[in-house]
């Protein structure tokens, strides 16, 4: 979270992972949960410098990141995680991968408790696009943030950012930071209400903590 | 397990290949066999001095190739010479596990590519059940190119012209290392089952007194498949700041009950060969032929998959028609393991078969960490890549994973990747081009960190 990225060339790359990498500290230990073929981790050892891990499911993935020098391990988010001590990583990530979790809730509560923030990116499925092609057309939104048709798709516990925001709530997590982005991947402004922001964000970043104690 | 000596038949098994009978045919006469081991024995003698044996490989290499590979090899000796020995005196004895010191023992090596100025680039790779020092040159006793050519040698992923490779052959071996095929120098006979039963952390204690005689201080990477992967983590969790990197392949951290038996028919194989003679076969100029060859063809099964046994054999008749309505090797399958059998016992001592076999079923590392696998790599400096395959059953993924596990439970660095294949265990020592790139880039990255300087060949 200290300012601005320095000047690196980066070939990039998705717009979520450049917040996340605005959010993590230099020389931080991470782990990337779903770190696909390891570009997030690229660019955090890039431009932070930091002691990254990764898992993925995916064995093309994987191996890819490996031979790319990345340490990543094959294995799955919904049962792997439980092997990690507590706080054992100042950033426990998930970016754009708790919507293809099996169980969100506990993939949440176990970044919460390895990681001393948690960073997670998520696809809003409350985008007024997504909303008007349900409404009007009465088809299952297929969008850029999410390009999969409803039988094809990965993605089996999709939600809004205002649901997400509850689940934050249930599991005793505190909003440290959110960002949301609209289709063109700029940021909407801090003003904006989050009623609003659900509407219009077409993905969200969100760095959090967890709570201590009562509340 | 099987370092791949016999591979190179298994894909030549022509259809016009030798029956079985004519396998059993060329197998020589006991007194020749027993010759063969004596000039074994002689040529790896412990008298020799502490950088022992340097010795006239050409000449060995020559008369093997001149002859059938598993023929025996009349007037070539020493067979073990073109590697070096190290014999370390009485004065400094390996404490063995099992309570009794050894002493005077031989580690015979061979190394490859040359020792960096700063001492930073040395690779140790540990072998598999029955391999050798002779990872990535021509086995001077059968002819053979090195078991693991495809992952060491010039820009191969362990690439001998950025890093220093050393192999030794563990201690138990029969090419030269301390074993129960050697002279007793107590007794001046074969140490039969006089010698000390052994450990896998017997194995890694020589080869640590191997690298301090090297001068080496610590290794960049330790790395080796099935038993040579257990030695890797050995040597992960009792030398961590000498490790640098670890890559455990197709291994686990503890033997299972199921490989357990699989060993124990084959040591029960060797032991009702009357030619075993209560391990003293060698005295008695007989060897058990018969008994190993039985143990390695079944071992050799739990080396592969169904997939590729059908793959190779299916249900094929060997050089006939029809079938012979007898016991002969009707299936290719049959011939393929028979004369992978006969060929084994020509380079292979069975006790050592034993000895081996018996450290495999020891190797427990949880168990000497209060059952905790992860007590092990405590705060380890080393970086590890584990590495299985799909079709592995011997070593299966969640064997391989168990260690990932509990390496992420002390937040070690780890990278682990399971490989798709359907060529059984055996895959980590053939052309799997997916997990040579995955080593090879492993490697890189490490070596980057370790400031080696990048080859050309090497790069990416």
């Amino acid at each position: 979270m200290d300012g601005q990225l320095p000047a690196v060339k980066v070939k990039t790359r998705r717009v979520d992972h450049l917040l996340i990498a605005e959010m993590v500290a230099r020389k931080a230990r991470v782990l990337d949960v779903g770190c696909g073929d390891g570009e997030l981790l690229e660019l955090l050892a890039e431009t932070r410098d930091v002691d990254g891990r990764g898992v993925e499911i995916s064995r093309e993935g994987v191996n890819s990141c490996v031979a790319r020098g990345l340490s990543v391990i094959q294995g799955d988010a919904d049962t792997d995680l439980i092997n990690y001590p507590d706080q054992a990583f100042d950033y426990a990530i998930l970016s754009l991968t708790i919507q293809a979790t099996r169980n969100p809730r506990s993939v949440l509560e176990q970044l919460l408790r390895i990681g001393k923030h948690a960073i997670v990116s998520l696809p809003n499925f409350a985008h007024w696009a997504s909303r008007l092609r349900f409404v009007i057309n009465g088809r299952m939104p297929v969008t850029g943030s999410l390009p999969h048709s409803w039988y094809d798709s990965p993605n089996i516990h999709l939600c809004s950012i205002s649901d997400f925001v509850a689940l934050c709530d249930l599991v005793n997590a505190r909003i440290e930071r959110r960002v949301a982005l609209d289709s063109y991947g700029q940021r909407i402004g801090l003003g904006i209400p989050h009623i609003l922001q659900n509407l219009i964000g077409d993905q969200a970043v969100f760095l959090l903590t967890r709570r201590t104690g009562s509340g | 397990m099987d370092p791949s000596q016999d591979h190179p038949r298994a894909k030549s098994l022509a259809p016009d290949h030798a029956t079985a009978k004519q396998f059993i045919d060329i197998c020589p006469p006991a007194a020749m066999k027993a010759g063969r081991q004596e000039r074994i024995r002689t040529g790896k003698d412990l008298s020799g001095q502490n950088l022992g044996i340097e010795a006239s490989a050409d000449v060995v290499a020559e008369g093997v190739r001149s002859s059938l590979h598993d023929r025996p090899v009349d007037g070539a000796e020493p067979l073990a010479g073109a590697g070096e020995v190290a014999t370390f005196p009485e004065s400094e004895p390996l404490p063995l596990d099992c309570g009794v010191p050894l002493g005077p023992f031989s580690i015979a090596y061979k190394t490859y590519g040359t020792l960096n100025a700063g001492k930073s680039n040395a690779v140790l790779v540990c072998h598999a059940l029955t391999g050798d020092q002779y990872c990535a040159s021509e086995n001077p006793v059968t002819g053979r190119e090195g078991w693991w050519t495809t992952m060491i040698g010039p820009g191969k992923p362990v690439d001998t012209d950025r890093y220093f490779v050393i192999c030794s052959n563990i201690l138990g071996g029969c090419m030269g290392s301390s074993g129960p095929s050697m002279t007793n120098p107590k007794t001046g006979k074969p140490y039969g089952l006089d010698f000390p039963v052994i450990t896998i952390a017997d194995m890694v204690r020589a080869q640590v007194r191997l690298i301090d005689h090297l001068g080496i201080p610590d290794l960049f990477c330790v790395i080796g498949g099935s038993m040579g992967g257990m030695q890797v983590l050995d040597w992960a969790a009792k030398y961590p700041k000498r490790v640098f990197t670890s890559v455990p392949i197709a291994t686990a951290a503890r033997h299972s009950s199921q490989n357990i038996a699989f060993h124990e028919v084959g040591r029960q194989a060797v032991m009702a060969d009357p030619d075993w003679r209560r391990g003293r076969y060698l005295e008695e100029g007989t060897n058990p032929r018969k008994g190993l060859a039985v143990a390695r063809m079944a071992a050799h099964i739990t080396y592969l998959s169904e997939e590729a046994l059908h793959r190779k054999f299916g249900r094929n008749l060997q050089a006939r028609e029809v079938k012979t309505f007898s016991f002969d090797a009707d299936f290719q399958v049959e011939s393929y393991l028979r004369h992978l059998g006969m060929g084994f016992v020509e380079r292979f001592d069975a006790n050592s078969y034993l000895y081996i076999t018996r450290a495999m079923d020891y190797f427990d590392l949880p168990a000497e960490f209060d059952g905790k696998l992860g007590n092990a790599f405590l705060n380890t400096p080393t970086r590890f890549c584990v590495v299985s395959f799909t079709s592995d059953w011997l070593y299966p993924t969640k064997e391989n994973r168990s260690i990932v596990q509990a390496l992420n439970a002390i937040a070690a660095n780890v990278s682990f990747v399971e490989i798709d294949s359907d060529k059984g265990h055996d895959a980590f020592l053939l052309n799997e081009p997916e997990f040579l790139t995955t080593i090879g880039g492993f490697l890189n990255a490490a070596a980057r960190r370790r400031g080696l300087p990048a080859l050309n060949s090497a790069a990416g």
